[in-house]
């Protein structure tokens, strides 16, 4: 789960990182509000939105009156905004933040990950800030300092200290770059965080060291013991197809095809997905039902698939063990009368007793394309999806 | 004898009393796996399923001689499960538990080292089918019959996605040795480099196939491993092929975030170390035989 900067910000600065001083607001007006708050005559206005790369898009904008401090939110404010890394369906900009301008000496990158070889969490700092990690990397791959932290132990002083001199800090800002590093660790820590970025984290002409950007994302396996973390959640900023399936327990992904999916099992829905692409077709999502495949659970995944209006043809492939295929089929059945399903419908079910389940799906008189293995059912979906496409045409 | 797990294999079940765990723990029985009790803190001394149940997996060890364990246990207390089961002398754990914070499985792994290496307990899962010796013993919540006997070995993060494979070998006459499922999560147990180097030790296994997705680096770890040290034949299938960057597709653990991720990425670190890729999930079965059959030749 991703949060704000401002809220990143705000978590961080309990922890005793600096953060420049800063107000949220919703409208131009408060943005003029928040300025005069924080005073002086120059300040950014940020979006707030779930993503990197705002400045390029035209999120950020250094402002030196009231009036462009209330033009530049009244052009953010309600609008999408398209990032490299919102997709182009971008994302809507509703909250803003204003904050203080601040002299910058030197850009500095700092992250915290979780590094999936060394299975701990992961430090990694550079006296390049402001460009993102992979320029760096590609750039200047000698600057990049890592190291990890013992999941026992906790983060080490001296790693801190290590950190701070590799990046070239003065002396007198060694302390206060430790006491970042180990704040920064102790936020990471204490709250499940899966990723960490100050970018730039930035030395100021007065001698100060400040998070100048925060990007944070959450384990999401970890928020059922940290409400802080849940209670930041804004749902404005996914896609609401996802939210529609999240909020029911289903894991969905959107995606730009026209092919509905509902799998059973993450591995055996990109695998499906992946054979529906090779067989010519694209699919419109991902969507891992889940071990139990209740006709509760089928019809809710029919109603988050049809909730695309992209979607064309829905592709149902289920390889029941412990959920036996009988079971699945009249799940299947219960939901093309319920939920009224009006596209072309594949349906391959194999595993436990998959004699019965095929018995009740050609039994139930529905029109239900049936199909025995996984290339089989992926043919006949791209198939139907094409004379169902070449029908409105046509 | 297969890798992990035969038929006496004496099993416990963590977190026994549960509506999961009785469900799985039924199932196994029937299978044929030697289930000697199970654990449910506060419910030592009564008796389920036929058999004792402990409130400690110490006190389970002691009076079963119980070498292995199954964890069922609701993920805020799964990874507490796994120390005990470690600290008990257990030698083999497997968690099906789906959902355990990353933090607490770096924490496993550490608290896991503190063991010397011959008395380290061995972890497969969390977020796993289990593992299966077919017509031996069934330690999982894999659907048994869809699995022959055979000499073949499966490691496989995604459990339906095991059972494709599975499927389409036995359409064939083709069975298995084992099959071991290592999980979706970022952080587990068993990474595949671990499993294919049991499976090269196993006398009772010819050939290996490993399922693998996007995200991390354990795929590529094992390419690696296996060009320098495999001489049993080692084929491998990507699932994610049509996964877009930075998206989790499902498992915790399956997300591009960084080079060398992808399916594609991943497919050519593993042609280059000369595996052989079952291009397709529709395909395992027949690129399988192939295999063997070239091996027959070759013998």
């Amino acid at each position: 789960m991703d949060i704000h900067e401002y809220q990143a910000k705000e978590l961080l600065a309990r922890h005793g990182v600096h953060v420049p001083r800063g107000g949220l607001a919703y409208s131009p007006e408060q943005a003029t509000y928040r300025a005069s708050e924080i005073g002086g005559g120059k300040w950014v206005v940020k979006a707030q939105i779930h993503s990197g790369a705002r400045g390029k898009a035209g999120g950020i904008r250094i402002c030196s009156s009231d009036q462009e401090v209330s033009d530049a939110a009244e052009a953010m404010l309600g609008r999408k905004l398209v990032t490299n890394q919102t997709g182009p369906r971008g994302k809507l900009v509703s909250r803003l933040y204003v904050e203080e301008t601040v002299d910058i000496g030197q850009e500095i990158y700092l992250a915290f990950v979780l590094d999936r070889k060394a299975e701990r969490v992961m430090i990694v700092a550079s006296a390049s800030g402001g460009m993102e990690i992979e320029e760096i990397a590609e750039k200047q791959p000698a600057s990049i300092i890592r190291a990890t932290v013992d999941p026992g132990a906790g983060m080490q002083h001296y790693q801190a200290r290590e950190i701070a001199f590799g990046l070239g800090l003065e002396n007198n800002l060694i302390g206060k770059a430790t006491e970042t590093l180990l704040g920064c660790y102790r936020v990471f820590r204490d709250y499940d965080a899966s990723m960490l970025e100050i970018n730039p984290l930035v030395v100021t002409r007065d001698g100060n060291l400040m998070a100048l950007d925060a990007k944070m994302s959450f384990d999401e396996n970890a928020l059922f013991r940290r409400p802080q973390i849940s209670e930041l959640r804004d749902k404005s900023q996914e896609d609401p197809r996802e939210t529609f399936a999240s909020d029911r327990g289903l894991s969905y992904v959107g995606l730009d095809g026209n092919i509905g999916c509902i799998i059973n099992g993450a591995g055996l829905a990109m695998a499906t997905m992946d054979m529906i692409k090779i067989a010519g077709g694209e699919p419109a999502n991902f969507l891992d039902i889940g071990g139990g495949a209740s006709p509760e659970r089928v019809a809710k995944s029919f109603r988050a698939v049809l909730g695309d209006k992209n979607v064309k043809t829905i592709l149902v492939n289920i390889f029941a063990g412990i959920n036996r295929c009988d079971w699945v089929a009249e799940g299947v059945v219960k939901a093309i009368r319920e939920v009224g399903v009006n596209v072309p419908l594949v349906v391959r079910l194999a595993g436990t007793k998959v004699e019965e389940g095929r018995r009740i799906l050609a039994d139930s008189g529905e029109a239900v394309i049936v199909a025995d293995t996984l290339a089989e059912a992926a043919d006949k979906a791209v198939a139907a999806w094409r004379s169902a496409t070449m029908k409105k045409a046509g | 004898m297969a890798i992990l797990l035969n038929r006496d294999t004496r099993a416990i079940v963590q977190g026994f009393t549960g509506k999961i765990g009785s469900f799985h723990a039924e199932d196994m029985k029937r299978y044929g796996t030697k289930l000697v009790g199970g654990v449910t803190p506060g419910r030592g001394g009564q008796t389920h399923l036929g058999l004792p149940v402990f409130n400690t997996v110490k006190s389970a060890v002691r009076e079963t001689g119980a070498d292995a364990s199954i964890v069922f246990v609701p993920p805020p207390f799964a990874a507490d499960s796994i120390m005990e089961a470690a600290d008990a002398g257990i030698k083999f754990c497997v968690c099906i538990t789906d959902g355990i914070p990353s933090q607490d499985m770096m924490r496993v792994k550490r608290y896991m080292r503190r063991y010397r290496f011959e008395d380290r307990m061995r972890l497969i899962g969390p977020n796993c089918a289990g593992i299966i010796t077919p017509g031996q013993a069934l330690m999982g919540i894999m659907p048994g019959s869809i699995y022959l006997p055979g000499r073949v070995g499966i490691v496989g993060r995604s459990g339906t996605l095991g059972y494709e494979a599975a499927s389409q070998m036995k359409a064939l006459g083709i069975g298995v040795s084992t099959s071991v499922g290592i999980g979706g999560d970022p952080i587990n147990g068993s990474s595949f480099k671990d499993i294919l180097e049991m499976f090269e030790q196993d006398d009772d296994t010819d050939a290996v196939v490993m399922i693998g997705e996007i995200g991390g680096p354990q795929e590529a770890e094992a390419a690696l491993w296996a060009r320098d040290n495999m001489r049993k034949p080692l084929i491998a299938y990507i699932a994610g092929l049509s996964a877009p960057k930075g998206r989790r597709m499902g498992h915790a653990g399956a997300i591009i975030s960084a080079f060398g991720e992808s399916a594609q990425e991943k497919v050519e670190i593993l042609k280059e170390a000369g595996v052989v890729i079952v291009p397709t999930p529709a395909s395992f079965g027949e690129i399988v035989a192939g295999v063997i059959a070239d091996r027959t030749k070759a013998a």
